[in-house]
């Protein structure tokens, strides 16, 4: 069995699981009008890190180390985690998994040729800060945080790793900025998933940490969330566009089924970007697999994409909405403004159920998703 | 079955079937794909590289083929391509075609598109070449799914004399 043994959330709504909780029951959000960040033309609307957020952030020997930001912020989040798992992080069986889509690509603004911004290196000195030598990237866009916890998955199963530390984080920059507004994808106001009114996505800044642990089934009880089930499917239609039937999406809805019935979740934590095409598609592979009645959330109004960091932190609240018997809200939703019709929270709701799914989709037309439930779920 | 393309050709095998630039051996082996063009260098070998693997592979055993590849720089040559492009203010013309390639994962994408492969596609990027790694991962996978296929290996791209696509295509 793989149980999830600690966790941590590091966002401009504050740097712990709890904190960001709270920050969302009480509606809270940083996604702001952005004017002049980065020296861009444009203005956009994100939720970026209050740069005095990071002496903070930074309060740890990586100080000294000639860290990066975006390696700071990774150390920062996964030390948390590690100090609430009390495991060893630099035993010969613990592996870091490190989800990311550009990593310190900002360093190239400054030299193109700069070193810091090979990423398998930059995941050797988080993973190195605290004395481990196994550490391995997902680079899979939007996808990477599902695909990152996959991964620290199977290297459990695999056996030779009892420990996975997966962390994710993206840092925004001029670069990731610019390319989206050349994608004409961003929202010029807080993000609306799901709404009729949807126009686009926000960027943002988040880092995220769960370790996960490989154990025996003896060692669950009523209060440890279980791994049950992960799927990655291309939607083999398009780089940059999503599927018109849902495939890749639904192709994952229908694996973590398998496993897991529509019956015996307490929602679907969906990607919910806002932008028109990727909440219509999740629209049609929800409605295909049968999942149109099922709850729904997405958790973009909050916090905007925050790329690599997406899946994990999405994932994380997602457990600990269950933990406190609640369906999250859906920032910024509400009227139905998908073709196929979803139930999608818009408020906070009460569950009894104590399973979810979480799903994310991106370009390179990959889609992911993966199943955990708490002890006791029937 | 392994493919092996370098600034040397193409090897199947070991054995050399083609030789020259990419755009040399697209057009001597692929030529009806014009999509080829607009991706970029590291798409273009990754792209060529599974074609020799399965371009006499029937459809219905590619639809839940796995396309799982790995590499040192991941998209780095094109990031420094588009960062050009958004340096100053009156230069600034960033292009969503170039954008979307500064991802490395977009080569699974189009290897996928190519052969309509609906199973998994995951790109890793590692601190250097370690084929230990590579196989542990891709034996991993297998312990949570069950692809009819994989195209499995490093794909990295530096510059045009410098660049290697090692690939794999495992089956049972």
């Amino acid at each position: 069995m793989i149980r999830v043994i600690a966790d941590n959330i590091m966002s401009p709504l504050g740097l712990t699981t709890g904190e960001n909780l709270q920050a969302i029951l009480r509606g809270e959000s940083q996604l702001r009008v952005r004017r002049g960040l980065f020296g861009l033309p444009e203005d956009f609307c994100g939720s970026v890190f209050d740069r005095d957020m990071v002496p903070e952030i930074a309060d740890t020997q990586a100080n000294d180390g000639g860290f990066s930001f975006f390696e700071r912020l990774c150390i920062a989040s996964a030390a948390k985690a590690v100090a609430q798992s009390g495991i060893d992080p630099a035993a010969e069986d613990v592996i870091f998994v490190i989800s990311t889509t550009k990593g310190n690509v900002d360093a190239i603004s400054r030299d193109l040729m700069a070193p810091e911004a090979y990423i398998g290196e930059s995941a050797r000195r988080i993973a190195g800060y605290f004395g481990c030598s196994n550490s391995l990237v997902t680079s899979n866009a939007c996808i990477s945080g599902v695909c990152a916890q996959i991964a620290g998955v199977r290297a459990l199963l695999g056996g030779r790793f009892r420990y996975a530390v997966i962390v994710g984080a993206d840092v925004l920059s001029r670069f990731i900025v610019s390319g989206f507004q050349s994608f004409k994808a961003l929202s010029p106001e807080p993000c609306r998933p799901y709404d009729a009114e949807r126009c686009g996505l926000n960027l943002g800044e988040a880092a995220g940490t769960i370790i996960l642990e490989r154990c025996d089934d003896s060692d669950a009880d009523q209060s440890t969330w279980q791994f049950v089930a992960c799927s990655n499917h291309n939607d083999a239609n398009h780089i940059s566009g999503p599927s018109r039937t849902g495939e890749g999406s639904y192709r994952v809805l229908r694996d973590l089924l398998a496993a897991l019935p529509a019956d015996r979740l307490a929602f679907v934590n969906a990607h919910g970007t806002a932008t028109l095409y990727n909440d219509e598609m999740e629209s049609i592979a929800l409605d295909r697999a049968g999942l149109a009645a099922t709850p729904v959330n997405a958790l973009k109004g909050f916090y905007g994409h925050t790329l690599g960091a997406a899946g994990i932190i999405e994932t994380i609240l997602s457990m600990h909405a269950v933990d406190n018997g609640i369906v999250l809200p859906t920032r910024g939703f509400a009227s139905q403004g998908t073709s196929h019709r979803l139930n999608v929270s818009a408020d906070v709701r009460p569950t009894d159920r104590r399973a979810f799914f979480k799903i994310l989709s991106g370009f390179g037309g990959s889609n992911a998703g993966i199943a955990y439930r708490k002890g006791g779920d029937r | 079955m392994n493919v092996t393309i370098t600034p040397e050709g193409v090897k199947l095998d070991r054995a050399i079937v083609a030789t020259g630039s990419l755009a040399e051996i697209y057009r001597a082996h692929i030529g009806d794909y014009p999509k080829f063009f607009k991706m970029d260098s590291l798409s273009k070998l990754g792209f060529l590289a599974a074609e020799f693997l399965l371009r006499d592979i029937p459809p219905e055993q590619k639809e839940n083929a796995a396309v799982v590849l790995f590499n040192r720089s991941g998209s780095l040559v094109t990031d420094r391509n588009y960062q050009r492009t958004i340096t100053l203010n009156d230069n600034y013309f960033p292009s969503p075609a170039l954008f979307v390639y500064t991802l490395a994962n977009i080569v699974t994408g189009e290897i996928a598109i190519r052969h309509k492969i609906y199973g998994e596609t995951a790109f890793y990027i590692l601190p250097e070449r370690d084929d230990a790694t590579i196989e542990r991962v891709v034996a991993d996978m297998l312990l949570t799914s069950s692809p009819t296929m994989v195209v499995a290996g490093w794909v990295d791209w530096l510059d045009e004399n410098n660049y290697i696509a090692d690939l794999k295509l495992i089956t049972n």
